[in-house]
């Protein structure tokens, strides 16, 4: 990484320099009224060179996969095959427009139709839509399907949505959104559901339960088909977080324990790059009785699933769109993050089915080997074995905090994992390594993590004091938050 | 296998120091009779083998770069210089997620604040988030915002009846689980906006509106609403607002917009990019993620997420939003985009697409039968009655490898013979020429 910091584009620059070539006005001049005409406007003045030498630096002050182990953990920092962005930049796709008629992007929308053909394959469900642009997005759309179901058979009195203490922010976040209130349900000894609180929980007023599976501890839910009864006896839903799959893929499909809608991450489990916050991908699975709420529009073959939804258009070539019968609508425009879409499917139709069940075994081999490393070192509150990532705590001395071994391992050139999270175990530290790295980097890892608990005795101020090999040091987080600075010109 | 580094070797050593048996040992968790289920799927392919098929695919569709188009409707063909894929394709951006450890995300958080900041002053905001899913999703997360003005009969949308029909839709979806109310505006926004009481939350205007009109803003529209207690949001075209006034100077308090336009492909729809900014205050009711300049123990200058009190990570069910990883990368190229073009690429831009535009409205305004629907402004983009039905042009066009607009009656069955016309800075005089000549010989025979 780059020691030094990369000033602002507002501090480069000259007065009339240009960084793009345009062409010059080949059609008589139009005037434009005064009353629409802006006075001023401050961007940057600087040459293509500036910007290319800006952004490279820029770029250079960061830790990314293609640079670092990164075990974010829950986030699937796997590594994201190059052959993949060569295929979702052919120019095929990148310049297809959305509303060109189906018979000019056959290419675009039989893609699109093998992918959802392939997340139901892996998953068990019966239909898919590729349109939610993310994980969130895909929760707040399984959601309003749920919402929808109990709408269409006039239940007006589920309100209530279940979620385990262990769940990420956006579950209870997309619940509130739906006008649902969101009811916390207790984690078990082992790191489970407590199916004596989920019981008492569970009346005519349960809308559903969502459920992470594996949990965000990393454990998969041993009760998962006691406790998808107990949902469904009350005559609630249950929607599958599915942040975790890759756990799972080729080892467990979601639907075959009675989860009725799931949303993947194709830019975890399907290795999409995370570009440091998106764009991903939540295309969301349904069962029968939930597919046809899903958004449109979906891909569709004809003779295959074509005529049965609302809005199919006549096409001369073999696939088109449709809107499902009970759709809850859109949830954006056009059907998806397509770009995020192509990738997804090259990673799926090279790895094939045998490729996927190889990444799950070693996803889970690679987190237990490293649980195993580091479980005399740093505790682990649910010590058994783990799926595709683990908790441990990362208090390993007196007055040394997580963040500190955190901020340490920035030194020794690692990421660090999920710090305190999940809120259930205390100090957290949350390791997912994935299956992409080698047993040496494993290795490595764990001695830098055993290293800094060793510090953490010996010299606890130089833990205090990391990272000490960044651009920055630890930043004044509050004092930012109090008084915010939020671009150059503002006041 | 590829992109596993475990051999067999490695495995079993691996295995053995966990102290299981076997790697399905450590599924024993999920059930015996799901465990490993068979997956019908297609065969696995090589690299070489995935490329051929991956131009398979991308060979059946028409790309631009065969095609004349004239196809906009929220989806917009504007030129990307080569630089901003050269720089957002760097492994160090792409492939680093959100910035939670800032000293080790200087990079994408700088870039993060120069976005929020070129924003700003393009749309007048004192605040911008570092984006949301696409326009129609960050015109509804605005509405939102509006509502939760903490007032529970503060419950009434005004939508304009012209609004773009993808995020009508979309915004129906995500109010439909609220108590609010929507209302449809037509005719002049400083009429409408009279209607405005007690009651109504939030004003929307999409300017232009998705059949090009584009209102001349005054000062007293948003002093209306601001009389009634009521947010004015502004949904802008942001290639326009390189030579256009910026809505926050005209009283706008939720600035949105689809970003697509700088920097990103039309990519049959996505990834693009979701634009929202707000004025004072309102910043604390924002969705979205937010960067703020912050120093360390040496005074040193660094950038880090901040206001994060608003945000379902830290307040779960009381959040703003459930947003979380929203569209970076997308962002990162309208960054590298607005910092090449800059002053006066963005001001060509936004004039070569204004005149061009009218030049191609005079042409097809002059041939016998056709006529320019819009009375007032328009920008990029205009609404022209075709002496028959838009589809039987446009499939006439289509053979000639022309794509000459959006047919209205896909959106409203009733206006058959419509077409939005979209002209950006890639449209020189001979297309537009070849455009009105196309149309000319359509339409022939058919006028009266």
């Amino acid at each position: 990484m780059a020691m030094s910091t990369e000033p602002l584009l507002s501090e480069m620059g000259a007065p009339g320099r240009l960084g793009a070539s345009l062409p010059e006005l080949d059609v008589p001049e139009t005037p434009v009224p005064e009353g629409l005409l802006r006075t001023a406007l401050r961007l940057p003045e600087i040459t293509e060179l500036e910007a290319v030498r800006h952004f490279t630096r820029l770029s250079r002050l960061n830790y990314s996969i293609d640079t670092n182990f990164y075990p974010l953990g829950s986030c699937t920092m796997k590594y994201n095959p190059k052959v993949n962005e060569d295929a979702a930049n052919l120019a095929g796709f990148t310049d297809c427009h959305p509303l060109i008629p189906e018979d000019l992007a056959q290419g675009s929308i039989e893609l699109m139709f093998g992918l959802q053909e392939m997340l139901k394959a892996v998953s068990g469900f019966d239909a898919v839509s590729l349109q939610p642009a993310a994980g969130a997005h895909g929760e707040l759309t399984g959601v309003y399907m749920i919402r929808a179901w109990h709408e269409s058979r006039k239940d007006a009195k589920r309100k209530r949505m279940l979620i385990p203490d262990s769940a990420h922010g956006t579950n209870p976040a997309s619940v509130a959104m739906a006008g649902f209130e969101a009811v916390t349900i207790p984690s078990s000894a082992d790191g489970g559901v407590d199916l004596a609180a989920l019981k008492a929980a569970c009346d005519d007023t349960v809308a559903g339960l969502m459920i992470t599976n594996p949990s965000t501890l990393g454990l998969f839910e041993r009760n998962i088909l006691e406790v998808v009864k107990i949902v469904h006896d009350s005559g609630g839903l249950v929607y599958g977080d599915g942040a975790n799959m890759n756990a799972l893929v080729g080892a467990f499909r979601p639907a075959d324990a009675g989860i009725d809608v799931m949303h993947f991450n194709l830019h975890k489990t399907f290795s999409t790059p995370h570009g440091g916050g998106g764009p991903g991908a939540g295309a969301v699975g349904a069962s029968s009785r939930l597919a046809s709420f899903l958004p449109g529009p979906i891909a569709a073959r004809k003779g295959v699933n074509r005529g049965s939804g609302r809005g199919s258009r006549e096409t001369s070539g073999d696939y088109g769109f449709e809107i499902p019968e009970n759709s809850i609508g859109r949830v954006k425009s056009f059907y998806g993050n397509f770009g995020i879409l192509v990738r997804a499917y090259a990673y799926m139709r090279q790895l094939g089915a045998v490729g996927l069940r190889r990444v799950s075994e070693n996803a889970v081999i690679n987190a237990n080997y490293l649980r195993v490393l580091l479980r005399d070192t740093y505790h682990e509150p649910y010590d058994r074995p783990c799926m595709h990532e683990f908790v441990a705590e990362g208090d390993v001395a007196a007055g040394v905090r997580t963040v500190d071994v955190a901020k340490r391992l920035i030194d020794l050139g690692f990421h660090p994992p999920t710090i305190y999270f999940p809120l259930i175990v205390h100090e957290a530290l949350m390791i997912e390594p994935t299956e992409s790295e080698s047993k040496e980097t494993l290795d490595a890892f764990a001695a830098a993590l055993i290293r800094i608990a060793d510090e953490a005795k010996s010299d606890p101020q130089l833990l205090h004091d990391a990272p000490h090999d960044t651009p920055v040091g630890r930043l004044d987080e509050v004092a930012a938050a109090r008084k915010p600075v939020l671009c150059y010109h503002c006041d | 296998m590829p992109y596993i580094a475990n051999t067999d070797a490695d495995r079993t050593e691996m295995l053995e120091r966990i102290g299981v048996a076997s790697t399905e040992a450590l599924f024993a968790d999920i059930p015996p009779e799901f465990r490993f289920p068979r997956i019908e799927f297609p065969a696995p392919l090589s690299e070489p083998e995935l490329m051929a098929e991956m131009k398979r695919l991308a060979g059946k569709n028409a790309g631009s770069g065969d095609y004349a188009w004239f196809l906009g409707a929220g989806a917009y063909n504007h030129f990307i210089p080569a630089a901003v894929s050269a720089l957002a394709s760097r492994g160090e951006f792409s492939t680093a997620y959100t910035p939670y450890q800032p000293e080790a995300s200087q990079g994408t958080l700088q870039a993060i604040y120069e976005y929020q900041s070129m924003v700003a002053e393009l749309t007048g905001m004192d605040a911008v988030n570092a984006s949301h899913y696409d326009g129609a999703t960050a015109l509804a997360e605005a509405i939102l915002m509006a509502l939760r003005s903490g007032d529970e009969n503060r419950l009434e949308v005004m939508l304009p009846v012209s609004l773009n029909p993808e995020y009508r839709a979309t915004i129906d979806t995500y109010l439909a689980p609220t108590k609010a109310r929507v209302l449809e505006w037509t005719g002049n926004p400083l009429e409408a906006a009279g209607y405005a009481t007690e009651a109504t939350a939030c004003f929307v205007l999409q300017w232009p509106d998705f059949f090009g009109d584009l209102w001349q803003p005054s000062d007293s529209l948003a002093e209306t609403l601001h009389g009634k207690g009521a947010l004015f949001i502004v949904h802008a075209d942001p290639i326009m607002l390189g030579i256009m006034k910026a809505p926050g100077s005209f009283g706008a308090d939720i600035v949105t917009a689809e970003g697509q336009s700088l920097g990103n492909p039309v990519n049959f729809g996505g990834p693009y990019l979701g634009i929202m900014g707000t004025k004072g205050a309102l910043v604390r009711r924002m969705p979205g993620r937010i960067v703020g300049e912050a120093r360390d123990a040496q005074g040193r200058r660094g950038f880090a997420l901040t206001l994060v009190a608003r945000e379902q990570h830290i307040r779960r069910e009381k959040a703003v939003s459930n947003i979380c990883s929203n569209q970076g990368l997308a962002m990162l190229r309208a960054c590298i985009y607005l910092a090449l073009m800059g002053k006066g690429g963005l001001s060509s831009v936004a004039s070569l697409c204004w005149n061009r535009a009218h030049y191609a409205a005079r042409e097809i305004g002059r041939i016998p039968g056709y006529e320019i629907l819009n009375r007032g402004e328009f920008f990029k983009e205009f609404t022209v009655r075709c002496p028959i039905s838009a589809e039987e042009i446009s499939s006439a066009l289509f053979d000639e490898e022309i794509v000459p607009g959006y047919p209205v009656s896909r959106c409203d069955p009733e206006r058959p013979n419509d077409l939005i016309v979209c002209v950006t800075e890639l449209d020189s005089k001979p297309r537009i020429d070849w455009l009105a000549a196309a149309l000319k010989e359509a339409g022939n025979g058919y006028v009266d």
